[in-house]
C-alpha cells in the first residue's frame, strides 16, 4: 500500500460520523458572508445595504489576479455590511443577508445538466471563475488560477484528493459515497484543461473501504485509477499526496506543477461539476459537525455564511453546556474560535466541539531531546530547533527551513513534553514577516 | 451555549498520550530484568543499594526543586532512573554513604546545576560513577562474587588487564553472558539487559542506531587487534559479554537528553563512543572504558547537533 516517504503519524481517527448520510440544513434567518474566503485579495463589494439579492447573485467580484468571487447563498435583503469575526481569527468585511425563505434563483443559474464537452475550455474556465470556486480542502486557493498554470509547466498527472487524513472529519468521505458520479464528472472537467495523455489518480486512505469500492466502480470506465493509501497523517497534504502516489518530491520552494502534478480536493471537484454543468455558484458546502460535547454528530450541507450558533442548534445543542473548545476545521490543523458568531466559509471542512479542559490547561515541559518531532516531520525539518530559535533568534530560523513548515502539527502531537512547537513556528513566521515589512519601510524611506 | 466559556488554545487539539513520566517509567520497566538479575546474583544487598540510590536521587531532586522554587518534579521518574542506573553501576557491597554522595553528584552537580532535566550535558549517572571511581577507587573496584558471601574478585575486564588473557579465558562466555561473574549490579548479565531493551525498541524510545554503531565499532576495533595478535588480545565476543558495554550502549549512551537528536548525529555519536571504548579497554590504564567514552562523546553532542542542523540548512537554502 502506498504512502509518503518521510515522517507522519497516526492519531486516533474518531470518525464517528462516517456512517451518517449528509443532511441538508434549513436556511437560517441571518447569513454572514465574508468577502475574504480564499487566499489572495478579498472580493470587491458590489452591493449595498438595503439591496434585494437573489440566490446565487454575485455580491463580491474577484479583485485582482488571485481572488475569487462571492455569491449570495439565498435570496433576501442585505441588512448590514460590517467587520465580523472570521474563522481565520481576524475580523473580515462581511455581508449580512436577511433571508426571505423564497430561495429565488437568479435567472440562468441552477439549470439542467449541460454536457461540458460542448463548451470550449475558455468557457469552462470562465464558469469556474464566475462561480467563485476555491480549493475546499482548507487552503482556499482560487481554482481558476490553478487551472491555468504558466505555459512552460506541463501537467502530466492529476490527483483527486480523497485522503481526508484529519481525525473526526468525514465530509469528503460521505461526498464520495453519495455523489461519486458528480465528483468524477468534476474531475473529468479538470482533466479537460490538460493534454490527452494525462494520468488521473484518485487517492483514498484505506480507512474508507466503502468509498474506495464505490469510486473504483465508477472510475473504471473513465480510465481513472483509484489508489488505496495507507492511513497516515498528513497524507492529504498536497506534497505528501504527490509523493505517496507518484513518488515525486516537490522540493524546496517548488509548487506541484513544477513536478507536473496537480491536486484537487473531492469537494472542489464536486463544486466544479455544479458550476460547469449546472451553473451553480459555490454557495453551500458539506461539512462534518462532530466532537464529544455535541448532542448529535452530523454530516451537513450548509449554506456559506451559516453561523456556528445555528449549526449547534441544528445539531441539538451542547450536552450539559460543558464545551470548552470550538474548532473550525480538523483537530490537527483547525483553529480554535472565540465566538459562536463565526460563519461557515468555503474552506470550512468541519466544526468540532471538544470538552477536554486538559488541552487548554496543558503546560510546556522541558524538552527531553528525544527527537520524535524530527522523526515525524513530513518535510524533514527540525521542529524543536525552529521552536527554540523562535524564542531566541527569530531571523535565524529562516536558515533552517522555517518557511517550508506547513504547520501540520505532527511534531506537537508526538511531543512527550507537550511543547507548543507549531505555535512557536507560526509565531516565528509572523515575526519574520513583520521584520521584513519593517525593513521594506526603512528601505523606502531612506 | 450562552453560558459556555470558549477557550483559545493552539493546534493541534489532539495529542498522543506520551509524557515524560511515561518515557521514564518505561525505561525503569526496561531495567527491571537487569534489576531482578542483580538481586538474584548478589542478594538483598543489591536491592538495598538500588533503593538507597533511587530514593536519595529523588530526595536531592526534591531539595533542588524547592531551592530553585520550581514545580516539584521528583516523581516524574527521571531522578529515579538516574538513581537506579547509578546503582547498577556500583558493586553490591558498596557503602551506602558513598552511594548517597554519588546520587548528590548525579542530581545536584551534573543535572540541576546545568539547568535540570533536558539541559544537562553529561549523563548524570555516568558522571557520578566516574566521580566515585576516582574518589573511592578501592571500593569501586572490588566486586563481590555472585552467590558467594563475603568473597570478592576482580571483574573479568580487571582480570584481563592485570593478569592477562590466559587468566581471563578461565571465565566462559556463557557465564559472562548470563551474568555469573564479578562486576557491578547491572553490567554482569548481558542477557537481562538485552531482554529489557526490547521494551525500549518496541516503544521506539530508543533507535537501533546508537547501540548498533556503538557496539559494532567497539567490536570491530578490538576484533582487528584480536585477529592480528590472538594470543595477546581477547576476542570481540568476550568484550561483548563482559563489562559495561551492553549497559552503556543500550541504556546510557541512548539517554535522550545527552545524545544527539538526529539519526545522522546518533550514528557519529555511537561510532565515537565505540572507538574510545576500544582504545581505553585495550591501551588505557583502566580496565573499563565505556563510561569515559560516553562522557567524552556527551561533550561533543552540541557540536554534532550543530553540524547536523547546518547540513540540513544547506538543503533548505533557496537556490
Amino acid at each position: 500500500m502506498k504512502t509518503f516517504k518521510f515522517g507522519g503519524i497516526h492519531p486516533n481517527e474518531n470518525k464517528f460520523t462516517s456512517a451518517l448520510a449528509i443532511e441538508t440544513m434549513q436556511m437560517p434567518k441571518l447569513l454572514a458572508v465574508p468577502l475574504a474566503q480564499h487566499i489572495g485579495k478579498p472580493a470587491a463589494l458590489i452591493v449595498k445595504v438595503g439591496d434585494e439579492v437573489k440566490k446565487g447573485q454575485c455580491i463580491g467580484e474577484a479583485d485582482g489576479f488571485i481572488s475569487a468571487a462571492v455569491h449570495a447563498p439565498t435570496s433576501g435583503k442585505i441588512k448590514k455590511i460590517a467587520q465580523h469575526p472570521h474563522s481565520c481569527g481576524k475580523f473580515v468585511k462581511t455581508v449580512f443577508i436577511e433571508t426571505d425563505g423564497k430561495e429565488e434563483w437568479v435567472k440562468g443559474l441552477n439549470t439542467f445538466k449541460i454536457d461540458f464537452k460542448k463548451l470550449s475550455s475558455e468557457e469552462r474556465l470562465e464558469k469556474i471563475k464566475n462561480a467563485g470556486i476555491v480549493g475546499m480542502g482548507g487552503a482556499g486557493f482560487p481554482t481558476h488560477v490553478k487551472m491555468a498554470p504558466p505555459k512552460d509547466k506541463r501537467i502530466d498527472t492529476l490527483i483527486l484528493n480523497g485522503a481526508e487524513c484529519e481525525p473526526y472529519l468525514t465530509a469528503d468521505h460521505r461526498l464520495m459515497l453519495e455523489k461519486p458520479c458528480e465528483i468524477l464528472k468534476g474531475l473529468s472537467i479538470i482533466a479537460s484543461f490538460f493534454p490527452e495523455n494525462l494520468k488521473v489518480y484518485i487517492g483514498i486512505e484505506n480507512n474508507k473501504p466503502d468509498a474506495i469500492k464505490r469510486m473504483k466502480e465508477k472510475a473504471l470506465p473513465l480510465g481513472f485509477e483509484v489508489i488505496t493509501l495507507k492511513s497516515r497523517y498528513p497524507q492529504g497534504g498536497e506534497k505528501q499526496l504527490i509523493n505517496a502516489i507518484t513518488q515525486r518530491t516537490v522540493g524546496n520552494g517548488q509548487l506541484p506543477f513544477d513536478v507536473g502534478c496537480m491536486v484537487n480536493n473531492v469537494a472542489t471537484a464536486f463544486a466544479i461539476y455544479e458550476a460547469v454543468c449546472k451553473n451553480k455558484p459555490l454557495i453551500e458546502r458539506v461539512l462534518t459537525v462532530s466532537g464529544m460535547a455535541l448532542r448529535s454528530k452530523k454530516n451537513i450541507k450548509a449554506p456559506i455564511g451559516t453561523m456556528f450558533s445555528d449549526i449547534v442548534n441544528f445539531c441539538g445543542g451542547i450536552a450539559s453546556g460543558k464545551m470548552n473548545l470550538l474548532i473550525s476545521g480538523g483537530p490537527m490543523m483547525g483553529k480554535a474560535q472565540y465566538s459562536f458568531d463565526v460563519p461557515v466559509v468555503k474552506t470550512t471542512s468541519g466544526i468540532l466541539f471538544i470538552d477536554e479542559l486538559k488541552l487548554a490547561e496543558k503546560k510546556e515541559r522541558p524538552c527531553l531531546r528525544c527527537g520524535r518531532c524530527e522523526e515525524v516531520c513530513p518535510i524533514n525539518l527540525k521542529p524543536i530547533l525552529l521552536a527554540n530559535l523562535a524564542q531566541t533568534n527569530v531571523e535565524q530560523a529562516q536558515e533552517y527551513g522555517l518557511s517550508q513548515c506547513m504547520e501540520c502539527g505532527s511534531c506537537a502531537f508526538v511531543c512527550p513534553s507537550k511543547r507548543d512547537l507549531v505555535h512557536w513556528i507560526k509565531y516565528a513566521k509572523v515575526m519574520n514577516a513583520n521584520l521584513d515589512a519593517i525593513a521594506k519601510c526603512k528601505l523606502q524611506s531612506a | 451555549m450562552e453560558n459556555t466559556k470558549l477557550i483559545i488554545a493552539y493546534p493541534p487539539y489532539t495529542k498522543n498520550t506520551d509524557s515524560i513520566e511515561k518515557v521514564m517509567y518505561t525505561v525503569i520497566l526496561a531495567l527491571l530484568p537487569a534489576m531482578i538479575a542483580a538481586v538474584y546474583f548478589f542478594g538483598i544487598r543489591a536491592l538495598m543499594l538500588m533503593l538507597v540510590c533511587g530514593i536519595s536521587a529523588m530526595g536531592f531532586e526534591y531539595i533542588v526543586n524547592k531551592i530553585r522554587k520550581q514545580e516539584v518534579a521528583c516523581f516524574d521518574g527521571s531522578a529515579l532512573v538516574t538513581g537506579i542506573l547509578l546503582a547498577l553501576n556500583l558493586p553490591s557491597n558498596f557503602p551506602y554513604w558513598m552511594a548517597i554522595i554519588g546520587s548528590f553528584v548525579a542530581i545536584v552537580v551534573v543535572k540541576q546545576l546545568f539547568g535540570g532535566l533536558g539541559f544537562n550535558v553529561f549523563n548524570p549517572a555516568l558522571a557520578a560513577r566516574v566521580f566515585l571511581l576516582i574518589s573511592f577507587p578501592v571500593a569501586m573496584t572490588i566486586w563481590p562474587v555472585p552467590f558467594v558471601d563475603m568473597q570478592t574478585a576482580a571483574s573479568p575486564l580487571g582480570v584481563l588487564k592485570t593478569e592477562g588473557l590466559a587468566a581471563a579465558n578461565s571465565i566462559t562466555l556463557w557465564q559472562a553472558f548470563i551474568g555469573k561473574v564479578g562486576g557491578s549490579l547491572g553490567e554482569t548479565s548481558s542477557l537481562a539487559l538485552l531482554l529489557g531493551s526490547i521494551v525500549l525498541f518496541w516503544k521506539r524510545y530508543i533507535t537501533w542506531i546508537i547501540p548498533v554503531s556503538f557496539i559494532g565499532s567497539t567490536l570491530a576495533f578490538v576484533g582487528i587487534f584480536h585477529y592480528l595478535h590472538p594470543l595477546e588480545y581477547a576476542s570481540p565476543l568476550w568484550h561483548f559479554a563482559c563489562g559495561g558495554l551492553l549497559l552503556g550502549a543500550l541504556f546510557m549512551a541512548t539517554d535522550m537528553v545527552t545524545s544527539p537528536v538526529s539519526r545522522r548525529g546518533q550514528f557519529v555519536f555511537g561510532l565515537g563512543c565505540g572507538l574510545l571504548t576500544g582504545i581505553i579497554r585495550l591501551f588505557g590504564g583502566y580496565p573499563e572504558g565505556v563510561s569515559f567514552a560516553i562522557l567524552i562523546m556527551n561533550g561533543f553532542v552540541p557540536l554534532i547537533d550543530k553540524w547536523d542542523a547546518n547540513t540540513n540548512a544547506k538543503f533548505w537554502k533557496v537556490k
